[in-house]
């Protein structure tokens, strides 16, 4: 059993990650009031368009839906990177996981708060949104969004606070202010080996628990344009399409928040080059992943040449959102494979112009699903652009700048990677790796008769 | 049980648009600035789709009135989250205002593009609140709204009906388009009806409905162009 009371003092090894918790810089409270009027103004922005309607933004008929209902799609996705990542992780026992996996929870608890609350935005009547508990019909494919989206926030943030306990037990002990919130959170952990155990049990149970929860939200997400008739979005690999990219933009997002906390706090002696060397490899892979997807999504259409499947493939590859479209392959597939596949060298900088790059990739992808095929009714019709206005651009910013917001004060509060977790990891795994390799090993006296006999 | 449907002779229709004029008369549809209109935000339950067919010299317009299909099998109330567009039980799709919550997933899933949204409150010109028609409610800002089939005329020739004590003549509840139609090319009946004119009209060999192969079922039937235009 290791020993987490060792909490101050010389023989506390992990002080650098409490410091940005005990030290505050004048420029954190720049960065802080920046981002804090940018989300004002998005704030005023939405009250503006609450008092004179949905008129204020650049949607119409048939572009009926915009920014909101893309942004939100981005949004959702990126909080895949999360849990998803953090629980996958855990499961299968990667070791080099253990500076990752809080950032990554941290990440799906915002990002997930503020995606959940754009189809909200979203709405001509928010004044009515309780109308879906008391008259909701549970065949509409938004309905089974609410339900699994409240699902994965309840699991994500659970999942995020209860391995977070021992780490608030040691804020607590080391007297950080406020300290009754600490003894509040700490739950009375003390540590005791009964309390580990339940500690590791309750994980075991989230991670699992979480996996498909997490992988619903963007399936049912997929369904609510795949259940149409409409053209470019009645398609069967939907569902497992958008899960691959809000996991291919959930990675990206990670990886962007790992490299710019790394250098913001200092803590480039927990996150390694190797830990970008794999993720950056999971990067890779889903990139391929994803240009598979997309490649039989499209020669799909393109094959079977329906007339109105190729209006609005040919809007995608020619026409108006050709430009947008082309960014999005070269970002999401082009940049991360030639940066990705050779990074011996200047890894991180490699890692986060792919990481930026995807990012953008996808959010580009959610904006080419939404609109073109809304823009290319069945029937001809008068007008079909789209231009976002001022408003919609100031809470896409906003929800951006809520973000950034949100991860700071988290900063501020909560280590930002788990120390009792690095200090297990320290006591621990390398025991525990060595006895579970012996365990692959062929056993050294005739293996083939053992296995026979079991 | 009646099933209320609706022919179009595209043959007669002149593209005149009176049916336009009469349907936002009729259901208070509110009216938007051009700039608004330019944008894509013009209300209006009953449109005329222009197609230019052939090249010129040889070319003419084809004129479609659109309006609601009124579906046997609507994509648009399938996924409402909160039953405010439903089929009523004699085939109208019917929109409940008060309880929209405008998320414009129906505008979004319909294949037609014959719902609108309320963008702005609706303003009227000076002197118009004293027209609007009493019978049907006035719509405010965010709610999805589209052609109705005039249900409140069918409640009102119900009553009327029923207050004589005699059955329901056909012809006796009419949409206000096909009322206005100068050339008589929109016929509005029971298609339950085998006598009615507008069953016999579904019933002919010129019949077709707008994207029949998605499923949908219109309940709204045109009748092709005759041979004079080829």
């Amino acid at each position: 059993m290791f020993d987490a009371t060792v909490t101050s003092g010389a023989e506390f090894k992990d002080a650098a990650l409490l410091r940005p918790i005990e030290e505050t810089s004048r420029n954190f409270y720049y960065v802080v009031a920046g981002l804090s009027l940018v989300v004002l103004i998005a704030a005023v922005m939405f009250v503006r368009q609450v008092w004179f309607g949905l008129g204020v933004t650049g949607m119409n008929q048939p572009v009926t839906w915009g920014f909101y209902i893309v942004n939100f799609v981005f949004f959702i996705g990126i909080s895949h990177a999360g849990t998803l990542i953090s629980a996958i992780l855990r499961l299968s026992k990667a070791e080099w996981r253990r500076p990752i996996t809080r950032m990554a929870e941290v990440i799906t608890a915002i990002v997930l708060a503020i995606g959940g609350l754009h189809p909200i935005i979203d709405l001509g009547r928010p004044d009515r949104v309780l109308n879906v508990f008391t008259s909701g019909r549970l065949q509409s494919p938004l309905l089974w969004d609410v339900v699994s989206i409240s699902a994965y926030f309840t699991a994500s943030t659970v999942y995020l606070y209860v391995p977070l306990i021992p780490d608030i037990a040691i804020l607590r002990d080391r007297g950080t202010k406020p300290e009754w919130l600490y003894a509040f959170l700490s739950w009375g952990w003390q540590g005791t080996p009964h309390q580990h155990k339940v500690l590791e049990r309750a994980i075991n149970i989230l991670m699992v628990m979480v996996i498909p929860i997490a992988i619903s939200v963007h399936t049912v997400i997929s369904y609510i344009f795949s259940m149409t008739l409409q053209p470019g979005w009645h398609s069967t690999i939907f569902g497992p399409y958008f899960v691959v990219g809000a996991i291919f933009s959930g990675i990206a997002a990670l990886l962007i928040v790992m490299i710019v906390f790394r250098r913001l706090f200092h803590f480039e002696a927990y996150l390694k080059e190797i830990h970008f060397a794999y993720l950056g490899n999971l990067l890779l892979v889903m990139s391929l992943l994803w240009f598979y997807f997309t490649f039989s999504e499209y020669l799909t259409g393109f094959f079977g040449h329906e007339p109105f499947e190729m209006k609005v493939f040919w809007y995608k590859f020619t026409g108006p959102y050709a430009p947008y479209f082309w960014v999005m392959v070269s970002c999401n597939f082009l940049i991360p494979l030639s940066l990705l596949t050779f990074k011996k060298r200047n890894i991180i900088p490699k890692v986060l112009t792919a990481s930026i790059a995807v990012v953008i990739g996808m959010w580009l992808e959610r904006l080419i699903i939404v609109v073109p095929t809304l823009a290319n009714t069945h029937l001809p019709s008068p007008v079909g652009i789209y231009i976002p206005s001022l408003v919609e651009w100031s809470l896409f910013l906003g929800g951006v700048a809520a973000f950034a917001l949100g991860f700071a004060f988290f900063s501020k509060f909560f280590p930002l990677i788990s120390i009792w977790e690095i200090q297990e990891g320290r006591e621990r795994s390398v025991a525990d790796v060595t006895e579970r390799l012996q365990q692959y090993l062929p056993t050294e006296s005739g293996g083939n008769v053992e296995v026979l006999s079991v | 049980m009646s099933r209320w449907g609706m022919v179009i002779d595209l043959d007669k229709c002149t593209g005149c648009g009176a049916c336009i004029t009469a349907c936002k008369e009729e259901n208070n549809v509110p009216y938007v600035s051009p700039d608004e209109a330019a944008q894509g935000r013009a209300l209006s339950w009953m449109t005329i789709v222009t197609e230019i067919v052939g090249e010129y010299p040889n070319v003419r317009a084809k004129y479609i009135p659109r309006l609601c299909m009124h579906c046997d099998d609507p994509p648009c109330t399938k996924v409402c989250p909160v039953r405010a567009t439903y089929v009523s039980d004699e085939g109208i799709v019917a929109q409940i205002y008060p309880r929209c919550i405008g998320c414009r997933y129906c505008m979004a899933a319909c294949p037609y593009t014959v719902k609108v949204f309320n963008w702005y409150e609706p303003e009227w010109t000076e002197g118009m609140e004293r027209v609007h028609n009493p019978d049907v409610s006035l719509r405010p800002r965010g709610v999805v709204e589209k052609c109705t089939f005039c249900h409140h005329r069918l409640q009102k020739a119900r009553e009327k009906v029923r207050m004589e004590g005699r059955e329901f003549v056909d012809g006796e509840y009419n949409t206000a388009c096909a009322e206005v139609c100068p050339t008589k090319s929109i016929v509005f009946g029971d298609l339950a009806d085998q006598n009615s004119q507008v069953s016999h009209l579904a019933r002919s060999t010129r019949a077709f409905r707008l994207l029949d192969d998605l499923g949908t079922e219109p309940k709204v039937y045109y009748l092709t162009e005759g041979e004079k235009h080829v």
